[in-house]
């Protein structure tokens, strides 16, 4: 059977209670961009040890054992085995290809790659993206969380209405 | 594995479900919220920060908890204004952000796959790129500076201001949505 979703401000303020919990039993909020930024310390080190050791951004995912000691990265992981769950119990999960009606498998799987570097750039500079900045610093009441925030959505508005063929 | 990452990994476990049956795992319900036809990103997100928000101030209150010990991101005004330019237009390309990606991958959406591989580059070639970005990542830096402390105003008082705007926009939202 395939349930309907949550009623977003129920599911809002059970996130809320997540994030609260989190910060109280751990002293952070959520995130998801630190385990991609782990990640690639951890595939560039195998590659070559002693250019990443040198390497401030890296070094740092490093530092405390990696990839398999991230608490960014178990987070992550337990994001998706929550959300398999989930979709599973809702009878939602569905291998395909989400896209818009106008726009081909390959043109959106082009496209979601694209989007996904240009985050993984912004995030980069940010030092966060939605989850670690904008939700989890905008609840702490952090400026540059908050400026990251509007700036975000200000830019995806500004830009929403070129890229309407991808999703209208 | 040690009990920290035992506890990232539940605190994960919670998270994915939550986002899950608000539907955020779906690009097409996602980026509804730039086309007017379902602010449900805007919904979800800004009732928690309000629990959050709330929830905090409260516990600090009745003496449960301490708010030092909670990690308030450093402000870096240029970069995460910059960051935020970037990463909004990526966002609109790929319908999900990096945490929904995860998600919609892992509710079988290969389009999810395909911006966590995006992101993972993304990322990463940024890292190889750091000497040539750290002059501006690091510019502009504040420390930790939050809302209350740059308008000058009582915690409390930020928090009721953020609630009462959050509420004004829910209301705003209800009245623009436009259901495809």
């Amino acid at each position: 059977m395939r349930r309907t979703y949550a009623d977003p401000y129920l599911a809002g303020v059970a996130l809320g209670l997540v994030l609260l919990a989190s910060f109280v039993l751990s002293g952070r909020g959520l995130g998801a961009s630190g385990a991609f930024a782990s990640a690639s310390a951890s595939v560039a080190a195998a590659v070559d040890t002693e250019a990443v050791s040198a390497n401030a951004y890296f070094a740092r995912y490093l530092a405390d054992g990696g990839f398999g000691s991230d608490w960014l990265v178990f987070e992550l992981l337990g994001v998706m085995i929550g959300a398999a769950v989930s979709a599973l119990v809702s009878g939602r999960w569905r291998a395909e290809v989400e896209r818009g009606p106008r726009l081909g498998i390959r043109a959106r799987l082009a496209w979601a790659f694209g989007g996904g570097t240009l985050m993984g750039a912004g995030a980069m500079l940010a030092r966060g993206c939605t989850s670690g900045q904008a939700l989890s610093g905008g609840a702490v009441l952090s400026v540059g969380s908050w400026v990251f925030m509007l700036s975000l959505f200000a830019s995806a508005y500004l830009v929403a209405p070129l890229l309407r063929r991808l999703w209208r | 594995m040690t009990a920290t990452l035992g506890i990232a990994l539940l605190i994960g476990v919670a998270f994915g479900v939550t986002l899950e049956q608000a539907g955020l795992g779906r690009a097409r319900k996602l980026v509804g919220q730039f086309y007017g036809t379902d602010f449900c990103v805007f919904k979800v997100m800004f009732s928690a920060i309000l629990t959050t928000l709330l929830g905090s101030f409260w516990l600090a209150r009745l003496g449960l908890v301490d708010l030092t010990g909670f990690y308030v991101p450093e402000t870096f005004l240029l970069p995460q204004f910059v960051g935020g330019l970037v990463f909004g237009v990526g966002f609109v390309l790929a319908g999900l952000c990096p945490g929904t990606s995860c998600v919609a991958a892992a509710s079988g959406r290969l389009d999810g796959l395909a911006v966590m591989g995006g992101l993972f580059v993304g990322i990463g070639s940024c890292g190889l790129l750091f000497d040539r970005l750290q002059p501006l990542r690091a510019s502009t830096a504040y420390g930790t500076l939050t809302l209350p402390q740059l308008f000058e105003l009582p915690y409390g008082v930020v928090v009721l201001l953020v609630v009462a705007v959050a509420l004004l926009a829910f209301r705003l939202l209800a009245r623009f949505e436009r259901p495809a």
